[in-house]
């Protein structure tokens, strides 16, 4: 009789447990098929010629220094937009702004990742893109500059929207003994409220850059994607082609099995090796902070 | 070649997708549509995949076109022969001063690579038709995904220049007119100008089934070809097939 009743139960922890795995299972066959269609590039192509720094490959140059150098500087200027601009709305929106306030600016932020990018991308087109070449002087307005403003555009609202959830969650308490003890708003914010935040804070720089490197169209459409190693500080202001839209741009032409398909699946490969350790390095840093947080406390 | 030339057959289901030549061929290899667009010839490789896939392409010359070289209506340049352009695109010239026009740096537009307009220029206009010539765009080149990306681009930047079809240049940007060498006659490109071979930049344009055409297929090639469709063909601005060659 208790076994027939339990019968659901079972069913559904066991539902719930399939689809907890299925998304390690997942993970692990996008990065065997990757592996497989991306490894063979390493036998059709010298790796003398893959850290070429031409990328032509309809003439079979497979160069790929230009694309990571490309996709590293848009990410790295979205994020140096992103990660101040983001957490400053969050620590305004959680700490200082009254109710009211942040009851219209979080659904407003949130609706903010909402948009599709490739709407953004058209903005960039029509109007940032030539607004900057003037504003600055540039031969052009499709940079990698282009790219990093909308992508920081971009990651703000989930660096927003995971941050203020994360300074939302610690203890009122916390802030009250900051304040028992003299503290200004200010000091509290920063020594005590945003470090209690710390993990949270750091998990949403982390899917923020996440959401930048990974994002295709619209870099596609503002960076001019012409190949040339981004490694001098003005290559901010000149065009640049990123891995991920070399792979968008390319994917849909090349024959399958070719040497040019094994080394777009190569450039799939390399960021998902990029992403991995990104998430890595932010989990090493979130479990030595608590670990630190729990020797404190014990 | 996207579905710029999507006319309706009587009784002809048509869907036309976009993407460049390579993504019409590769499509066609894959068995994934009956007719495939191309603005370039196909490849010797890719007739020997198809093959492998059991797919025969048949070829079918179905209008021509000029390529525009285009420059923003503010840049008092008019006039380039092919060996200029070849230099600009190759990154030789790389300010407008030096082919006579202001001191301002060039950027090159040009369209990606999977784009059959993209090869064409390649070995038109950098190569100069040469099979020896191994020239290639300079590195800075902007790679655009379409058409619409460099008119926007030529449309609000004067350093620009760009190259397109002739059907999709909007009547607000500047053609360049083109001299096939040195000291040669100086020709804007028109249907006139490609039917009688003095344009220096034109190509056929084709369109791939898998073997012989047959029902819909058949009916939709042969209305194509009609004087109907060719009209269409000419008021989109191409050069229609049927037009007979000057006599030789």
């Amino acid at each position: 009789m208790e076994k027939s009743l339990n019968w659901p139960e079972f069913v559904i922890t066991r539902l719930i447990q399939t689809s907890g795995y299925s998304a390690i299972l997942f993970v692990a066959l996008i990065f065997f098929f990757l592996l497989r269609e991306g490894l063979p590039t390493l036998g059709e192509v010298e790796s003398k010629s893959l850290f070429n720094i031409r990328w032509y490959p309809i003439e079979s140059y497979f160069g790929i220094l230009p694309l990571l150098t490309g996709s590293l500087i848009v990410t790295i200027g979205a994020g140096l937009i992103a990660v101040p601009f983001g957490i400053g709305t969050a620590i305004y929106i959680s700490e200082i702004a009254p109710r009211w306030m942040r009851e219209i600016l979080k659904p407003l932020v949130e609706l903010l990742g909402g948009l599709p990018s490739v709407v953004l991308g058209f903005l960039g087109i029509l109007v940032l893109s030539p607004f900057l070449r003037v504003f600055l002087d540039l031969p052009t307005g499709l940079t990698a500059f282009t790219g990093s403003l909308l992508l920081g555009g971009i990651a703000v609202p989930t660096v927003v929207s995971v941050a203020e959830d994360a300074l939302d969650a610690v203890p009122r308490a916390y802030r009250e003994g900051a304040w028992a003890l003299g503290a200004t708003r200010w000091q509290t914010i920063w020594r005590v409220t945003l470090p209690a935040a710390r993990s949270g804070v750091l998990t949403a720089i982390m899917l923020g850059l996440g959401r930048a490197i990974g994002e295709t169209m619209t870099v596609m459409m503002v960076t001019g994607n012409a190949p040339v190693l981004a490694v001098k500080l003005g290559s901010l202001f000149s065009p640049v082609r990123t891995m991920t839209a070399t792979i968008a741009a390319e994917m849909g032409e090349v024959a399958s099995g070719s040497t040019h398909y094994h080394v777009l699946f190569f450039i799939g490969m390399v960021l998902f090796l990029i992403s991995l350790g990104v998430n890595i390095a932010a989990s090493s840093v979130v479990f030595r902070a608590r670990k630190r947080a729990e020797r404190i406390l014990s | 070649m996207g579905g710029k030339i999507s006319g309706q057959a009587p009784g002809c289901p048509y869907i036309g997708t976009g993407g460049g030549s390579g993504t019409g061929i590769a499509s066609l290899i894959n068995g994934t549509v009956d007719i495939a667009n191309a603005s370039r010839q196909i490849k010797g490789e890719e007739v020997d995949e198809a093959k492998s896939n059991g797919i025969e392409p048949v070829e079918h010359i179905i209008s021509r076109d000029a390529i525009a070289v285009i420059v923003n209506p503010e840049n008092p340049v008019n006039e380039l022969t092919l060996q200029q352009i070849s230099d600009i695109y190759s990154g030789k010239i790389t300010n407008w001063s030096e082919v006579g026009g202001e001191d301002r740096p060039i950027v090159r537009l040009s369209r990606e690579t999977n784009s059959g307009t993209h090869v064409y220029f390649l070995e038109t206009v950098l190569r100069l038709s040469s099979k020896e010539d191994k020239t290639l765009f300079s590195m800075d080149t902007l790679l655009l995904p379409s058409s619409e990306g460099i008119i926007a681009e030529v449309r609000q930047n004067p350093n620009a220049i760009g190259y397109d079809g002739l059907g999709y240049v909007p009547d607000d940007l500047k053609m360049i007119a083109i001299a096939k060498e040195a000291g040669g006659a100086y020709v804007l490109p028109s249907i006139e100008t490609v039917n009688d071979k003095t344009y220096a930049i034109a190509r056929d344009l084709y369109m791939y089934t898998n073997g012989e055409p047959t029902g819909v297929v058949k009916e939709y090639l042969e209305w194509i070809l009609s004087p109907e469709a060719q009209q269409i063909v000419e008021d989109l601005g191409f050069v229609p097939a049927l037009t007979p060659s000057p006599s030789p």
